[in-house]
């Protein structure tokens, strides 16, 4: 085991698959955005104090008031023995719900160290379920660092509801569904198009309530809204639903073909949603080109974060004239992107993981005009000299669908806009 | 398992990090799984530091534990050392590599590297940040000054001493260093090492050549400091320069210390917090209620600054550093108090809810809490976020330290005139007893977050769910109802104080077994307690 595993090897298909240190956040920080989407929903942490500490640094110390989410941290008379630890559990919950008699959803959440000692959460759900039950329903799912990274733990999260979504009548009419937390601005934007377009009642997983999950079955039809749902997309399909390929809608050009891909699989034709979205892009293509000025030309570097890399870099290059040196993603799911994968210029050089130090001498040698990256690295990479676009702000900010496509581009505009500023 | 919505400490491996990150020539690699270098972005972001912590993690994933997770920290390790090329390296796992046991000290070591490398144990699931910090701190110093040497004789030059326990992502570290540097200068005692901020592995080495130590902070270099005086022989100061009276003790034990007189240096000293706390606008902070909680350190110096130099009245004092609970008990008792010594962020927010201070003295948590129950509040102590880690001149240490706490812990309160008027006239629409104090700005805004609609920007105060806060000790027996015109008259109370005054009217209807409060039960009330 001496031959060292970190070594890059560029395969056949052009990707550069790195395996080293990974400056990433793990899945339990799809807590974040996911408990303020699902408002009756608490997530409650199975792990250590690092991984309270993590939430409560990656978003908890921004938030002043009772957040949703809290952490069980395991203690050494825990990992003594696991039947102690069960019971510890059930009394944390009862402590919880007392406190939180709103809460009509919880989830509880696996780590790294709960999966190491192999503390089973499933069957803790269940127990759980059967005393909670109708009043609370009890979940579980892994937002472990060792199994999902970053936006992975809504995937995750989704995959676990996907089973407790009520059934669709065997004999209904085809519907959609469209997947992945959006902001509710966002939402309903979509709702707005969709229904223009014809398609009468497009629903949305997860719903903002827990009681108010959509249904699903062999009709449904479900739209991916964010690429990163991998497992859900599995779930979904193990209940009968097909999924519309499509490239995610950031962009004009993306949320057009998005909205294409979903009209086509109800028998509806490009002409419509030409003539429903035609005021939409007329204004969004005249507020991009505002963006465009700044941005045309320059050279972007994306690290790996959020899987979001590649439907970014092709908005960028193709819609605002961008120049991609490097797109970095932690995980390429190739059937997903594939019409993603499609729309890139021709040789883009794309990552799949990471070797953080190797990657940071590609980028400093490289001196992109913009570098996309986590917070751990901004910092540090201004102060070498180059501009960066921190990546989290992508999953936290409305970025989807034509309104806005211009504050998309904006967010990556800025910090060149800043420089400028700051420079005169 | 203990549930926790907010946690006090990082865990242990934290404070190994804040030890690395402030040193320099020091490199440290952790045994961690993907997702733990969410670390780096405290240092990065809230400290806003200019480079990535000297911190390499070996990331390892679920289909890593099926295979060599030790050769994966082998590699790392050695590619940190010949990437970086530190003096001396530090080894170590998280809570999660913990449990997987690797041993990375016996796998560093079998790299046969050429520098000095550390094993470090730090227990995950019994132990916390600060802890790690000392910890780490303690074996960084036992490893490089391990051998007794002998005392260098002063001679004619000044006395020396060294500055211990600044670390990275401490509260106010970088300040009280200057601060406590400038002091030091006055008194002609000279900083030897300032460590762990700013030293390198060859300056521990050097720590024996001063005559003695300053220790800052005690719950990071109090271990430290407790080794070289056995081992070396070096004598350590006991008191914490924050405020005055602290600030002049300390000033008096290092003068004993580095054999000097030190009058001069006391006089010299220009208290403009001491006059500001004088001066006739600062009577109406007399008896003030106020609730202290913090790291011990900071909350026993808060509470006697308190007490002593602001006229406050101390309610309640408590500290998350269980490591130092025996000094949290002793100050506590100063003030006839039973001290909280928890790390349970609900324990915390029962007891002020119970005690409905004027002002609360805290932690970050304590922002929430105080946010929660409308009270006014000040940082004192870590954990802060990033605006306690501000671009101007900010000590809490020294004489400035005391002008930076008059200013900081006033300011949230409501200024004299205006709680005046509040007593005087209660239904102004502008100025009513609901408001927010008018200088912070916001008038009319509710001092408690109401629940506002889920689609109000996130500025604003997020709607507050109803939180069910545990019934606290005695209130289990039949509680007394308020009569309609007795909760009218309680809300001419002005708001500040009022939490107060139904507390104590429902203790003494309660006492007497009195089942409906009256007009007359308040003001009884008020004049039992006021007796």
């Amino acid at each position: 085991m001496n031959a060292r595993q970190d070594i890059p090897i560029a395969v056949a298909d052009g990707v550069l698959r790195e395996r080293g240190q990974r400056e990433v956040f793990c899945g339990l920080t799809g807590i974040v955005w996911l408990h303020r989407k699902i408002q009756d929903a608490f997530f409650l942490v199975v792990g250590s104090r690092t991984c309270a500490h993590l939430l409560q640094s990656a978003a908890g110390v921004m938030i002043f008031a009772e957040p949703r989410f809290g952490t069980a941290i395991i203690d050494e008379r825990d990992l003594a023995g696991l039947a102690d630890a069960n019971a510890e559990l059930d009394a944390v919950v009862e402590r919880l719900l007392a406190r939180r008699p709103e809460i009509r959803m919880l989830f509880l959440v696996g780590s790294c160290p709960s999966e190491v000692i192999k503390l089973d959460l499933s069957r803790a759900a269940e127990r759980l379920n059967a005393r909670h039950h109708p009043a609370v329903r009890v979940l579980n799912y892994s937002g472990s660092g060792i199994e999902t990274t970053f936006t992975q733990g809504e995937d995750a999260c989704l995959a676990a509801l996907v089973p407790q979504l009520p059934a669709a009548p065997a004999d209904e009419a085809p519907s959609l569904l469209v997947v992945g937390a959006l902001p509710d601005i966002v939402e309903d934007q979509f709702t707005r198009l969709l229904q223009a377009i014809g398609i009468e009642a497009p629903r949305f997983l997860p719903a903002r309530r827990s009681g108010a999950m959509p249904a699903v079955g062999a009709g449904t039809r479900y739209l991916l809204a964010q690429p990163f749902l991998g497992d859900t997309a599995r779930a979904l399909e193990a209940r009968g639903a097909q999924r519309i390929a499509a490239p995610f809608p950031f962009g004009v050009e993306g949320t057009t073909a998005w909205l294409r891909a979903a009209a086509g699989a109800f028998g509806i034709g490009h002409d419509t949603v030409e003539r429903v979205t035609a005021t939409a892009r007329e204004r969004a293509t005249t507020a991009l080109a505002r963006q465009r000025r700044l941005l045309e030309g320059r050279r972007i570097f994306f690290f790996p974060d959020s899987q979001l890399e590649i439907p970014l870099a092709r908005f960028l290059s193709r819609e605002l004239g961008m120049q991609l040196v490097e797109v970095g993603t932690p995980y390429l799911h190739r059937t997903h992107l594939a019409e993603e994968l499609a729309l890139l210029p021709r040789g883009t050089a794309l990552s799949e993981g990471q070797d953080v130090d190797r990657q940071l001498d590609r980028c400093l040698a490289a001196q992109p005009d913009l570098t996309v990256c986590g917070l751990g690295l901004a910092n540090p990479l201004e102060a070498e000299g180059l501009a960066t676009k921190w990546s989290i702000e992508l999953v936290f900010s409305p970025v989807h669908g034509y309104e806005q496509a211009a504050d998309l581009a904006a967010l990556f505009a800025r910090p060149l806009d800043r420089r400028q500023r700051l420079a005169a | 398992m203990q549930l926790t919505l907010w946690t006090y400490e990082g865990p242990p491996h934290v404070g190994a990090m804040r030890v690395v990150t402030a040193m320099q020539g020091v490199h440290y690699v952790l045994h961690a799984p993907q997702g733990d270098t969410y670390a780096d972005l405290l240092f990065t972001m809230i400290e806003r530091r200019d480079r990535r912590p000297p911190v390499t993690y070996s990331t390892f994933q679920a289909r890593d534990l099926g295979g060599d997770t030790a050769a994966l920290f082998q590699t790392a390790a050695r590619d940190a050392v010949a990437r970086f090329q530190p003096q001396a390296l530090l080894v170590g796992a998280s809570c999660t590599a913990e449990l997987i046991q690797d041993d990375p000290g016996g796998l560093a070591e079998a790299l046969g590297l050429d520098i000095p490398v550390i094993p470090l144990e730090l227990p995950s699931y019994q132990r916390k940040e600060n802890w790690g910090a000392a910890e780490t701190f303690y074996r960084l110093v036992r490893a490089m000054a391990p051998a007794p040497a002998p005392r260098s004789e002063r001679g004619g030059r000044r006395a020396r001493c060294n500055l211990l326990g600044a670390t990275a992502l401490g509260f106010r570290h970088r300040d009280d260093l200057r601060e406590v540097r400038a002091l030091l200068d006055r008194l002609g005692v000279d900083v030897h090492v300032a460590a762990p901020m700013g030293a390198t592995p060859a300056d521990l080495q050097r720590l024996t050549e001063a005559d003695f130590n300053v220790v800052l902070y005690p719950e990071i270099a109090d271990t430290a400091a407790a080794w070289l005086e056995r081992t070396h022989r070096m004598p350590r100061t006991r008191t914490v320069p924050i405020g005055r009276r602290a600030t002049l003790a300390f000033v008096d034990e290092v003068a004993a210390l580095a054999g000097l007189d030190a009058f001069a240096a006391r006089e010299a000293l220009d208290w403009r917090a001491d006059w500001y706390a004088r001066s006739v606008d600062s009577n109406y902070l007399t008896g003030k209620r106020v609730f202290v909680f913090g790291d011990a350190t900071h909350a026993v110096a808060a509470a006697r600054v308190a007490a002593h130099e602001l006229g406050f009245t101390v309610v309640g004092l408590g500290s998350y550093s269980r490591e130092f609970a025996r000094d949290v008990r002793a100050a506590a008792a100063e003030f006839g108090l039973e001290p909280l010594i928890t790390d349970d962020y609900l324990e915390v927010e029962a007891r002020i809810a119970e005690l409905q201070p004027e002002l609360v003295l805290g932690t970050q948590m304590e922002r929430h809490v105080a946010k929660r129950l409308g009270l006014p509040c000040a940082v004192i102590s870590a954990p802060v976020h990033v605006q306690d880690f501000p671009a101007r001149y900010a000590p809490q240490m020294g004489v400035e330290g005391s002008a930076v706490m008059f200013d900081t812990w006033v300011q949230p309160l409501m200024m004299g005139l205006e709680e005046h008027l509040l007593h005087m006239f209660r239904d102004d629409f502008e100025f009513h007893s609901q408001a927010t104090p008018s200088h912070l700005g916001r008038s009319g805004t509710p001092v408690a977050a109401e629940p506002v609609p889920a689609a109000a920007p996130e500025v604003n105060a997020p709607a507050a769910a109803p939180i069910v806060v545990p019934a606290t000790a005695g209130a289990a027996a039949v509680d007394p109802q308020w009569a309609a015109d007795a909760e009218r008259e309680l809300h001419r109370i002005p708001f500040f104080v009022r939490g107060k005054a139904r507390r104590n009217t429902e203790r003494f209807a309660r006492d007497r077994g009195v089942a409906l409060i009256t007009v007359e039960t308040l003001y009884d009330a008020k004049a039992h307690f006021s007796a």
